[in-house]
């Protein structure tokens, strides 16, 4: 099912009469029933103002058509959207739509927000095929409760997006990334930490431990970023040998966590406070891992069917199984009470559990 | 405004429900006495007052969920307050409601600047959060302009800003983790030190929900360190459409101030009368600060500068100072003071594109003249969250209900123009029933839906965000039930 117009969409979702995988780009691995409906018939930017930071597109959208939009302006989506077509082993063009249901972000998310934190508005179509606004297009807004975060990673239990508005930000003149040999976790995250925690703007705080290397990225106007560099070096002399890289590569690969692409194995995505990172990676007996946020995100690759909560025991956080086979469940099991809460949400906006379900618990 | 009459069932029951709030809480934690209870009979929309039947000031969450779950088998309604600066009503009181105030719980949990982050009890005031972290140069960035009074359970309730969100971002994108109490007593913790919740999103759900949800009892808050440095610029336009147009060539060039604010005539007049600061007297000003090491100052401000000077400004004016710094702000922040002494007056805090600026500006000129009250216009222009005073006198018969209607269709047009009600304020009793200009039906269900799941009794809050038509039959539905 591939609606054209919201109408269409509406018509069919009042008349399902089993469950669906709700499907943007088809990019992220997302699990569910055979039968889909599908959101790339509902494409289109339907508004961009460079002045108001503003754009709002129609939820099929594909990603890279937006990207390219806000290029010829000089903007763009500030919380960097990670591209899981490598690590899914997917095709397909990712959609804005996806990227806001999933709420999607990349190593920016240290220093600017998600993606839930730049989305202003959402249109969707809830379970029972009504369309339901929230938010809108502008930077403040706190009239009502916020569906429009509500949404942000709900993965399509919810309803179906048919368009979503967003913040933009200008994109930097010039960008370099200072790099730190040699630390094993538990430095890294200190170095990080300093990094993180000086008044020099610091937009990426990576650590690869297969390459034993430490990122620190610094963005914005050329002599600023050279400024900020060479007083990052300074906060960072004492933890190891430290060098500069210009140019932005490095960061994609961060972003798509690439040393993971091709290899067999789970990807399990680990959210924790970055100085219990050390602690907790000693517990996973990984293969291969990558830490972004400056080590409040782990990114684990572990052998097929392992449960790393099992291994991680009680911790303070939460853990999602990116790609991996049945059996283990996908999102961290929430305490008794806002399990019941989130249960409840489902059941007010999609009575009949059609869309995407047992997804998220 | 209207409020719903009070449930004479609960009045009845007073005494049983005082002696059991006596018997869970210390003695002077129960408030019941009119003389006493008045102190809490209206926020900071002092239009509206109302004595609660009962005021609750809890030392901790234990005795939070204590109260709720009390109120709850009692089966009347719970109005949290926060430091009672809201500007919407939203802890204005109904003579049937229990007040549960925080003020009492306001202490530092946890400072850890390695990750980042502090954690207080909710009665804490914004501004001593900051104090709290800044002997090591960090701060808390949202920075509403009652900052010294208000507190982190009210900015968590109405998603606060202020006047650096353009940079930083509102309360929402500053809370990491809270701890709520559930309308039944239910302690429930939501996020922590981490990023990102790991199902849905229920903290972003909680902030803004202006009470209605749960009690907020403590919060895990994004610390940052701060900049080097930080300095703005005075630009002064002799027309509203040219500052706005500098305003968007500002943001299209790549440059993002911390802040861009905006004043028209009437408020610079004011402002300049108030706190000497030595605004030029033109038709429109522009603050524009910018932060980062001195060099990097001098850089953007020579951005702002050169585009500034395209619109040919009457003055421009580099602060050369941090004392001619702080003062350019006390001009700005005690707009509302400095407004005040002119007359009584209604804030509004509608949210339009920026692009749609001079337009809404000469039509709100236009609805001035015509309903013969002033209006000033302080406004966070950056991102398009405006603030029109509109003066009126609350002695002259018949003046607030004017300045009320006024408001209203400020209001609406700010919705007509893509914007909506309230960027920071919240919605309270204000601008509840103006809702349905801005929302659908279904709209409106989707959102009360959410509070059937947290409040089924609909016991928080009650009688604020939706319109009283609107929300009736579930708050009728509790009085059925009893």
């Amino acid at each position: 099912m591939r609606p054209e117009s919201e109408e269409e969409l509406v018509g069919i979702v009042a008349g399902l009469e089993a469950s669906v995988r709700v499907l943007g780009g088809g990019t992220r691995g997302v699990p569910g029933p055979e039968r889909v409906l599908e959101t790339g018939g509902l494409s289109g930017i339907t508004l961009y103002e460079p002045g108001a930071l503003t754009l709002v597109a129609r939820a099929g959208t594909p990603l890279s058509e937006i990207e390219a939009a806000l290029e010829a302006e000089g903007q763009r989506l500030a919380f960097e959207p990670m591209d899981h077509r490598g690590l899914m082993g997917t095709n397909g063009a990712p959609t804005i739509g996806g990227v806001v249901a999933a709420n999607i972000s990349g190593p920016r998310r240290i220093a600017v927000g998600s993606c839930r934190d730049f989305l202003l508005g959402v249109r969707l179509v809830d379970g029972t095929g009504r369309v339901i606004r929230n938010g809108g297009r502008v930077m403040k807004n706190v009239t009502g409760y916020d569906l429009v975060k509500l949404m942000a990673g709900s993965w399509g239990t919810l309803g179906v997006l048919t368009e979503v508005a967003l913040k933009v930000l200008p994109a930097p003149e010039a960008r370099a990334t200072v790099v730190v040999e040699g630390l094993e976790t538990g430095r890294a995250v200190e170095a990080m930490s300093a990094a993180l925690g000086s008044p020099f703007e610091v937009t990426g705080a990576a650590h690869l431990p297969g390459e034993g290397r430490t990122l620190v990225r610094v963005e914005g106007f050329g002599a600023s970023v050279e400024y900020r560099v060479a007083r990052l070096q300074e906060v960072l002399a004492g933890h190891g040998a430290v060098s500069v890289e210009e140019g932005d590569a490095i960061w994609s690969a961060v972003r798509d966590v690439a040393p993971f692409h091709g290899r067999v194995g789970d990807v399990w995505r680990v959210s924790v406070k970055p100085s219990d990172a050390a602690g907790l990676v000693a517990r996973m007996e990984a293969e291969s891992l990558v830490l972004d946020w400056g080590g409040g995100l782990i990114w684990a690759l572990v052998g097929e069917g392992v449960d790393l909560r099992a291994r991680l025991g009680d911790f303070a956080g939460h853990a999602t199984r990116v790609r991996g086979g049945p059996g283990v469940a996908r999102f961290q099991p929430e305490a008794a009470p806002l399990a019941a809460i989130s249960a409840g949400l489902r059941a007010r906006f999609d009575p009949r559990g059609v869309f995407n379900p047992g997804l998220m618990g | 405004m209207e409020m719903p009459k009070p449930d004479p069932g609960i009045l009845a029951r007073k005494p049983r429900l005082v002696s059991r709030l006596r018997a869970a809480l210390p003695e002077d934690a129960v408030i019941h006495e009119e003389a006493e209870t008045r102190a809490y009979e209206c926020d900071a929309l002092t239009a509206y007052k109302c004595p609660p039947l009962v005021v609750v000031l809890p030392s901790s969450t234990e005795e939070v969920s204590e109260v709720l779950r009390i109120c709850h088998q009692e089966g009347v309604p719970v109005v949290p307050r926060g430091a009672g600066t809201s500007l919407a009503g939203g802890a204005l009181p109904t003579a049937d409601s229990v007040i549960l105030g925080v003020a009492r719980m306001n202490e530092v949990l946890e400072t850890d600047y390695a990750n980042r982050f502090i954690r207080v009890q909710t009665g804490r005031t914004n501004l001593s959060v900051t104090g709290a972290v800044e002997e090591e140069d960090f701060f808390y960035a949202p920075d509403p302009s009652s900052q010294l009074a208000c507190a982190i359970a009210g900015n968590i309730a109405m998603n606060s800003g202020g006047a650096h969100c353009l940079k930083y971002g509102v309360t929402t994108n500053n809370l990491l983790g809270v701890t709520m109490v559930l309308m039944d007593g239910t302690v429930v913790e939501i996020g922590g030190a981490h990023l990102d919740a790991g199902g849905l999103d229920l903290l972003g759900l909680i902030c803004g929900s202006e009470g209605q949800l749960g009690v907020v009892t403590e919060a895990t808050l994004r610390i940052l360190r701060k900049p080097e440095g930080a300095r703005p610029v005075l630009i002064a336009f002799d027309s509203n459409e040219v500052a706005g147009q500098c305003v968007s060539d500002i943001i299209k060039a790549g440059v993002l101030p911390v802040a861009i604010e905006f004043m028209d005539r009437l408020c610079i007049e004011a402002c300049e009368n108030f706190a000497h600061a030595g605004y030029p007297l033109s038709e429109a000003l522009l603050i524009v600060e910018v932060e980062g090491s001195e060099a990097e100052i001098d850089y953007q401000l020579g951005k702002i500068v050169e585009i500034a000077r395209r619109h040919d400004p009457v003055e421009l004016r580099e602060s050369q100072s941090a004392e001619e710094s702080a003062r350019i702000w006390l001009g700005r922040k005690s707009a509302f003071g400095a407004m005040g002494q002119i007359n009584d007056y209604m804030c509004l805090d509608g949210t339009i594109p920026v692009s749609s600026l001079p337009e809404v500006l000469r039509r709100i000129g236009e609805l001035s003249e015509e309903y013969g009250l002033g209006v000033g216009n302080v406004f966070h222009a950056g991102d398009g969250n405006m603030h029109p005073l509109i003066l009126f006198d609350a002695n002259t018969p018949g003046d607030l209900e004017k300045c009320e209607a006024m408001g209203a269709e400020i209001l609406k047009l700010c919705v007509d123009a893509g914007g909506c009600l309230t960027g920071e304020h919240g919605v309270g009793i204000e601008k509840r029933d103006l809702m349905s200009h801005q929302y659908g039906p279904d709209d409106l269900e989707a959102q009360m839906a959410v509070k059937d799941v947290f409040d089924p009794g609909w016991l928080l809050n009650p009688a604020k965000v939706f319109p009283l038509g609107v929300s009736e039959s579930r708050r009728g539905a509790r009085m059925a039930a009893e």
